[in-house]
């Protein structure tokens, strides 16, 4: 059913994102500090999606993961940035206007009670963006009731409910049945699996990955599970304070993590054998104030291996093995490729930030 | 993990008797209401109020203005004057029949005037937010900061004495405060994810509103508003009494309440009887008003 809105061909990038920045303003706590002080939740994040693929981003709490998703969305309006959906120019002049852009991508996001409007059933629901974009009443409830039935919530049951009723699985269905209805090409899972059950979300995940292969869907999916992560994703983009630190293919990353910040994240995750269970924190400290970030890298202060040229330059994105990519001064893995590999993509990623 | 060919088991129904059965919104809180005797009273008691007043003409036994010199200050339970009679000899039953014309109006009015006008600026303020929201709630801080009696008057006497003029009054007055509860409730709903759901779905503003926002800001403020008859009220009754809206001889509560004031020594039930009737239709308003509030929650 996407087959009509491609028009780059598979080698094009589905979603092209250039330097994304979003900085808060915040008051300060003193009423007479006339000193203009920025949250800096998103600087300089660049990443493309191919079509077809997941793309994992991870990340702890804070580090600008779900704001990187509302400014693709443009929920948040970007300080500055690019987006590129397609080949096209998101709301600029002569590209893609933004309702045509919205209709093809979508989200999901983490409360499934929040995103749902308790005064609407779960039909009227998912039925409501289609009319928005021109469907007929009748086809719209037509549609929510074959995407109910395909996201395994029988419409003769659940099509009449109302939000509350339904339990949180189930309401997640909704959402990603709701998200469906726009048959968008791109659909952006923020935390979608987080708040629900093991078992739960299990079912979800499963859902989720046949109805991508269906579909022909793309997922950027957004998560601090790794575990999730490593199950659902193609390729995976590691946050740190508002910026990318390392991104590559899945099993890569996770089998050979280059940054610092990748491997005390990889480390973090339980492990099930208790032979190699450990009890030692794997970083030390709190993810630093981003109002008032480090200097040079920002992962510096924690960092097991920082040396004096972490303080004083922020590093680039170098290129190791084939789309793997980190932010690190002292990562060997670029430096032992850097004259052979290719130039690195990403050089204004996380340069502009010094 | 299962693989990814494995069927999807089919979501178990959460134990719901009416699942399935189709019904809307408003049939439920139609059998929610049904089922709570407090506001069922309420709502009989309310309509007795207004089908006396509506009804008064036919009902009463005397005319309301006609008064007795020789009559006056019958206690209640004479014969011929039920509820006996005020300071000028006039019938307490008819005058309270007929004063509930005017009091309804008063206390009604100005607060379904408030609650439209408050609720529009309110759901602008609230979902626009940023600078507009600052001017529209900053400007209303300033309505704020008197008290509701003294902007009540301050507002009637710069309009002048008359009905209309303490209805314009009123108005004013509790338009402040509707505002600051629909804003308050909008910004809260604004704020989650179903309003950004709605917002991705690329929809204009205004459908955003009418379809998302309205339908979950309308009712707390409704409950907020028919909390305010009463206090309608009872202000329109002291405006009354400054004779900056209701003029004597015609009957109302508040006016009635006051004029009476004087007989508080020699006949207190007498003098009480109006209070009662503001007393009384406030409460109904009030406990209506919470079953409605209670019935409209859907997440009991």
């Amino acid at each position: 059913m996407n087959a009509a809105d491609d028009r780059g061909g598979p080698a094009q990038p589905l979603l092209t994102v250039r330097g994304l920045t979003r900085h808060f303003p915040v008051r300060n706590a003193h009423p007479f500090d006339r000193r203009r002080s920025v949250v800096r939740a998103v600087d300089g994040v660049s990443f493309d999606v191919a079509k077809g693929e997941t793309l994992g981003i991870v990340g702890e709490s804070g580090c600008g993961k779900s704001t990187t998703a509302r400014l693709i969305a443009r929920l948040i309006e970007p300080d500055a940035g690019e987006l590129v959906f397609d080949g096209e120019a998101v709301g600029r002049f002569g590209g893609l206007a933004l309702k045509s852009f919205r209709r093809q991508l979508q989200m999901v996001f983490q409360d499934s009670s929040a995103s749902l409007n308790p005064r609407l059933t779960v039909r009227e629901a998912i039925a409501y963006g289609p009319q928005v974009h021109g469907l007929s009443r009748t086809a719209a409830q037509d549609r929510a009731d074959a995407l109910l039935e395909r996201v395994g919530l029988a419409p003769a049951l659940f099509a009449q409910r109302y939000p509350h009723e339904l339990s949180g699985g189930q309401r997640q269905r909704v959402n990603i049945a709701r998200a469906l209805a726009f048959e968008p090409r791109l659909l952006i899972l923020d935390e979608s699996v987080a708040a629900l059950d093991k078992s739960v979300q299990a079912q979800v995940l499963n859902l989720l990955q046949s109805l991508k292969a269906e579909r022909g869907l793309t997922y950027l999916f957004i998560s601090h599970d790794l575990n999730v992560v490593h199950y659902l994703a193609d390729r995976v983009l590691v946050m740190y304070l508002g910026q990318v630190v390392e991104s590559g293919p899945v099993e890569q990353l996770f089998q050979a993590p280059r940054h610092p910040y990748t491997r005390a994240l990889l480390s973090a995750v339980p492990a099930t054998d208790p032979a190699h269970r450990t009890t030692a924190s794997p970083l030390q400290g709190d993810p630093p104030n981003p109002i008032d970030p480090p200097s040079g890298c920002r992962f510096r202060d924690r960092c097991p291996q920082a040396q004096p040229l972490c303080a004083e330059r922020a590093p680039l994105m170098r290129v190791g093995r084939p789309g793997h990519f980190a932010a690190c001064h002292v990562d060997p893995v670029a430096d032992a490729q850097a004259d052979e590999g290719p130039a690195p993509l990403w050089a204004a990623a996380s340069g502009a930030a010094a | 993990m299962a693989t990814l060919t494995t069927p999807l088991p089919a979501a178990e129904p959460a134990p719901l008797p009416s699942a399935g059965r189709s019904r809307s919104y408003w049939t439920m809180v139609a059998r929610a209401l049904r089922r709570d005797r407090l506001a069922l009273a309420s709502a009989a008691l309310l309509l007795l109020i207004v089908g006396g007043a509506l009804l008064a003409p036919w009902l009463a036994p005397a005319d309301p203005y006609k008064a007795s010199m020789i009559r006056r200050l019958l206690p209640i339970g004479s014969p011929g004057h039920w509820l006996g009679t005020d300071e000028l000899g006039r019938d307490m039953l008819t005058r309270l029949l007929y004063g509930g014309r005017l009091s309804l109006l008063v206390g009604v009015l100005p607060v379904l005037a408030a609650f439209g006008i408050g609720t529009t600026v309110g759901l602008i303020a609230g979902y626009v937010g940023g600078r507009v929201n600052m001017v529209i709630m900053r400007t209303l801080d300033v309505f704020y900061a008197f008290p509701s009696v003294l902007l009540a008057v301050a507002v009637a006497g710069a309009l002048g004495p008359g009905l209309a003029n303490s209805l314009i009054a009123l108005t004013l007055v509790f338009v402040p405060q509707v505002v600051r509860v629909a804003e308050s409730v909008t910004t809260q709903v604004r704020h989650l994810d179903y309003i950004d759901a709605a917002r991705l779905s690329g929809d204009s503003a205004l459908n955003i509103i009418r379809v998302h926002v309205l339908g979950n800001v309308l009712g707390p403020v409704f409950v907020y508003a028919t909390g305010l008859v009463s206090v309608s009220m009872i202000l329109a009754s002291g405006l009354s009494f400054l004779g900056l809206g209701v003029k004597p001889p015609e009957p109302e509560w508040g006016l009635m309440l006051n004029t009476l004031r004087p007989a508080l020594y020699g006949q207190p039930w007498l003098a009480a009887l109006p209070g009662l009737m503001i007393f009384v239709t406030s409460m109904a308003f009030n406990l209506l008003t919470d079953g409605v509030r209670s019935a409209m929650d859907l997440k009991r």
